[in-house]
């Protein structure tokens, strides 16, 4: 590792005040005004917590919620695992015919907009429910196949980007010394890594249950999830019970990352303290 | 390291293979054949384009969603302001994101990481939610226009929301984490000795700039870019909240024709020509993230 020469220079500073401030600014006004009492948005009138009440008592946002944790949970696991066994083939496997083409399978989906891809995936479905009659309704499970299809890419990303750092020494030895290779990945590799597949399935995780635009073009009428009603509900103009859902959604999102980076951080440091050890005579 | 060739290998590479040529692949090519589709009626709403009746094969390729996305001003007006939208916000987020990153890398290493990981962090929320917290500020009641006010710089509010003004900024908002982060890798890359080996033999700071730091971080710079250029030139949700009704964006176009007017082949048509129009770009980033998934 290099070192790069730390700036003193004010200007280090204000670049990174104003960068986070344009970032963040927007979110704490957002969840200010969370906790305003007025209806009306832009008005301050006082701290309440009325509209968190609001928000508990209503019931289509949720079963949104319950249902948008579902699909979420269902998808980044399902995810995981194709990201992973993905990953696992580009950095591993060496060329195979097709190579290019499922590297670019990955790739794109990352950029792709989301209106071609939930397009295309609805049209997919409609003629596979006319070729094979399935599925026969769309719902659940369309936004389940839709969601593990662009999350793993995302997924195959972050995995293979551990598995390239990883030392293959290791499992080359176990390979050496007789274990097959299905067992290498699961006694060797998959413990190495573990915390790239907890951050890739956490975000294979959000990024499902952020999804508006994918989902609303696969889904049916049986099936609403939260972006939706918080969609539908914002268009209409701003209003106070989608400041303390955000509010909500902002906290706890935030509360996650910073365990994981403390985790993270302390588990490096351990690594440090472990290499500095190993290297004393 | 080498697999041994067996059977288990070849079914290891099917499994995330197949996934994707069916459900990303395949759903491609279904869009281009009913794009040659008549919409009408019906469940679904669009005539077979390729149809088998008394022994004969019959194949009816219908271009005239092709002829009206290339003569109603409408589409051609929509295809050139999504791009417009896109270059510029890509623009904007580069001019922002790459001080900033800059910033990040030349900070204390212990503190480099969390900096990075404040800039991620948004990007982990909802991004609808966060498009969402600009209408309060930029409404012609929100909190922007009454700050100006009472500071007295306007005598009456500005119209932000609802114009392109405020979809650059939700663009730029939104997408300036994924500008961050690639540029902020290629500078961690970046050979610094060359940096201060320009500066040591007199080159002044700005020609150092221009001249070493941001042709050896182009690749950051493609693929940041990329990031932001190719989902802005699709994008629905921030014309749809922020823009104003006549800020018509392809992907605003394509959601109305299949949602509001039900013309599942027009709506087909207009997601090839965007898939065509942008292939060049989507290859680019692809070729750079090879190169990123090879090197070590």
């Amino acid at each position: 590792m290099q070192d790069i020469p730390a700036s003193r220079s004010w200007v280090r500073r204000l670049i990174l005040i104003l960068g986070l401030g344009f970032l963040y600014i927007p979110m704490l006004i957002l969840i200010i005004y969370s906790f305003n009492s007025s209806r009306l948005v832009t008005v301050w009138a006082g701290w309440s917590t009325h509209w968190y009440g609001e928000l508990f008592r209503d019931q289509a946002i949720i079963s949104a919620v319950l249902l948008s944790l579902t699909i979420a949970f269902m998808a980044a696991t399902t995810a995981v695992v194709l990201g992973t066994i993905a990953a696992f083939v580009l950095t591993r496997f060496g060329r195979f015919r097709g190579e290019n083409g499922f590297a670019f399978m990955i790739t794109a989906p990352l950029v792709m907009p989301e209106v071609i891809t939930g397009l295309s995936l609805l049209l997919l479905f409609v003629a596979l429910g006319q070729l094979i009659g399935w599925p026969t309704s769309r719902g659940m499970s369309t936004i389940w196949i839709a969601h593990v299809t662009f999350c793993s890419a995302y997924v195959a990303v972050v995995v293979s980007s551990r598995l390239r750092e990883l030392e293959k020494s290791l499992e080359e030895a176990a390979m050496d010394l007789g274990a097959r290779p299905l067992k290498v990945f699961f006694v060797i590799t998959l413990p190495l890594i573990a915390p790239a597949i907890v951050a890739g399935w956490l975000l294979a995780f959000t990024l499902s249950l952020d999804d508006l635009v994918i989902a609303s073009f696969v889904s049916g009428p049986s099936a609403t999830t939260l972006p939706m009603v918080v969609f539908s509900s914002v268009r209409l103009g701003v209003s106070p019970k989608i400041n303390a859902l955000a509010t909500i959604i902002i906290v706890t999102v935030s509360i996650i990352t910073f365990i994981g980076w403390w985790l993270m951080a302390r588990a490096e440091r351990r690594r440090a303290q472990e290499r500095a050890l190993m290297k004393k005579p | 390291m080498r697999f041994p060739r067996i059977r288990g290998r070849s079914l290891v590479i099917a499994l995330p293979y197949a996934w994707l040529t069916l459900f990303f692949l395949v759903p491609f090519i279904i869009v281009f054949k009913i794009s040659f589709s008549e919409a009408m009626v019906a469940l679904p709403p669009y005539a077979e384009v390729v149809r088998w009746a008394d022994n004969q094969l019959e194949v009816v390729l219908n271009f005239g969603n092709y002829v009206m996305l290339f003569t109603d001003s409408l589409y051609v007006n929509a295809y050139l302001t999504s791009l417009r939208v896109a270059t510029i916000s890509t623009l904007i987020c580069l001019l922002i994101g790459y001080p900033l990153a800059w910033a990040i890398v030349h900070s204390p290493p212990s503190t480099r990481i969390i900096l990075l990981m404040l800039i991620i962090l948004p990007s982990w929320t909802s991004f609808l939610i966060r498009v969402y917290a600009w209408m309060g500020i930029l409404s012609n009641t929100g909190l922007l226009n009454n700050a100006l006010l009472k500071i007295g710089l306007i005598d009456a509010p500005l119209q932000i929301l609802n114009t392109d003004y405020a979809v650059y900024i939700g663009i730029v908002y939104a997408y300036l984490p994924f500008m961050v982060l690639p540029l902020y890798t290629a500078l961690m890359r970046l050979d610094h000795s060359l940096v201060e080996a320009a500066s040591d033999l007199g080159s002044p700071p700005w020609k150092t700039l221009f001249t070493v730091t941001i042709p050896l971080t182009k690749a950051g710079i493609i693929a940041g870019s990329m990031l932001v250029f190719i989902p802005a030139v699709g994008e629905f949700v921030i014309p749809e909240l922020l823009g104003g009704p006549d800020t018509l964006l392809i992907g605003r176009v394509l959601w109305q024709e299949f949602f509001n007017n039900r013309d599942w082949p027009v709506a087909a048509a207009l997601a090839s020509t965007m898939l065509l129009l942008l292939m060049a770009p989507i290859m680019w980033f692809h070729r750079y993230q090879r190169r990123e998934m090879e090197s070590d």
